[in-house]
């Protein structure tokens, strides 16, 4: 049930956007967001966007995994 | 897959496993609140891949499932009953099963009962059907309410008057905290939900480093991610560290999204609920404010009291509450089966029945 798949925003019209979601166009509202464009990539979840992916943390992310791979120590 | 692939790097995910063994240490039992990780760590076999000394226990993270026999039963009683009305509900509400029937057998006994997959999809019903009620029937945590709230604004600002909602929404930290009081489970940290998070913000969580002394990581839902947070929460145990942290950074902030929250509170306030397998949890759910008395079911029609009745020898609720796993009750895979559920663990893809049956045999991650 709190099932989300990141997509990427297409297109706004008003509230609503078409967001590219694994190579599936989907419709979902922007209802919750703030400050999204174009380009943008967001977590869908029943319809609605419900977070901003930042792409900076998710390199953040997989550089921490990398460092914790190699760190012999850890 | 953007976000996706990068998560799912077997590679990665079996050097993070080394790591975790390295850290052995003592016994400790993690609780993964979430449903969407129950199914994760069943569908990747991160349980079966992780050092036998650390037990991942599942917990009361999916919706359906927490919805207890007396609020499923309520509505089936209510398609009965009601002649003029559609409801529309999330696909997985369609077959729990409640003491004599359930919705899909409602459905296929003629009552025009609805699959959405969005709030939004029951507005568009209502549009559609003027001369009928509509009424959505909403489970869900954290992460479903705003849009559950937003889509009961939206029906105010169009004026749609043939549209209410009937909903048993929960909360996730009044649950965590009903199960570190009650005292049945060794408990020694939690693996908290991303999406839940991303909408509460992880400060939501402070309380259980503070008052219980349980460290918390909240982790995505790749299997990268859910391996990568158990490691976060191995190594806080193994430094004897309490702490919140956040894995899952490009999506969960501290803050949580602030304008769903803003919504959220406009349109519901927080209220008793009760939850199967665990009983009234005070201030755990959420029902609709008295200015939305218009858009809520439960004052516009008489959604009578169900009977509320587990079904006979079914361990759902204590499987629930992390006091037995799902192949310990008697009813597991010999009568209670994906195709023929007799609880609703059995029933959503997120229910801990339906993933141990499902991936109970999942080879681990480093040996598969």
């Amino acid at each position: 049930m709190c099932l989300g798949i990141p997509g990427r925003i297409l297109e706004i019209t008003g509230a609503m956007a078409k967001i590219d979601v694994a190579g599936t166009r989907k419709e979902a509202s922007l209802m919750l967001m703030e400050n999204v464009s174009v380009g943008d990539y967001v977590i869908v979840h029943a319809g609605f966007a419900i977070q901003k992916v930042n792409e900076k943390e998710a390199s953040e992310t997989l550089k921490i995994v990398k460092d914790i791979i190699g760190d012999v120590s850890s | 897959m953007k976000y996706i692939d990068e998560f799912r790097q077997r590679e990665a995910a079996q050097g993070i496993l080394k790591k975790i063994y390295a850290l052995s240490g003592k016994k400790v039992n993690i609780m993964e609140i979430c449903g969407t990780h129950t199914h994760a760590i069943s569908k990747y076999g991160i349980r079966n891949s992780l050092p036998s000394h650390i037990r991942l226990i599942s917990g009361p993270g999916c919706p359906v499932c927490v919805t207890s026999a007396g609020d499923i039963n309520r509505i089936i009683e209510f398609c009965k009953r009601e002649k003029n009305t559609i409801v529309a509900t999330f696909g997985d509400m369609m077959r729990v099963p409640g003491t004599e029937s359930s919705l899909q057998e409602q459905k296929a006994m003629g009552k025009d009962i609805r699959v959405v997959y969005s709030p939004l999809g029951a507005l568009d019903i209502a549009l559609a059907n003027p001369g009928k009620e509509i009424i959505l029937y909403a489970v869900g945590f954290e992460t479903t309410v705003p849009t559950v709230a937003a889509t009961i604004l939206l029906a105010k600002e169009k004026g749609i008057q043939n549209f209410s909602a009937f909903t048993l929404h929960k909360l996730t930290p009044p649950a965590m905290k009903a199960l570190l009081d009650s005292g049945e489970l060794d408990l020694h940290g939690f693996l908290c939900p991303g999406h839940v998070t991303a909408i509460i913000g992880a400060n939501a969580y402070k309380f259980l480093a503070e008052e219980y002394q349980a460290p918390c990581v909240v982790a995505g839902f790749e299997p990268l991610d859910a391996i990568h947070g158990l490691y976060m929460l191995i190594k806080q145990l193994k430094e004897d560290r309490v702490e919140i942290e956040i894995q899952y950074k490009r999506v969960v902030t501290w803050e949580g999204n602030t304008r769903a929250q803003r919504i959220l509170e406009q349109v519901f306030e927080i209220c008793d609920s009760n939850w199967r397998g665990i009983g009234k949890i005070p201030m755990s759910g959420l029902r609709l404010k008295n200015e939305f008395a218009d858009f809520d079911a439960e004052k516009k029609f008489v959604i009578e009291a169900g009977i509320d009745e587990e079904p006979q020898g079914c361990a759902c609720g204590d499987v629930l509450k992390g006091l037995l796993t799902p192949n310990q009750c008697p009813l597991f895979g010999k009568i209670c089966t994906p195709e023929s559920p007799v609880g609703p663990c059995m029933v959503s893809f997120e229910g801990t029945c339906a993933a141990y049956y499902t991936y109970g045999i999942s080879q681990p991650i480093l040996t598969g």
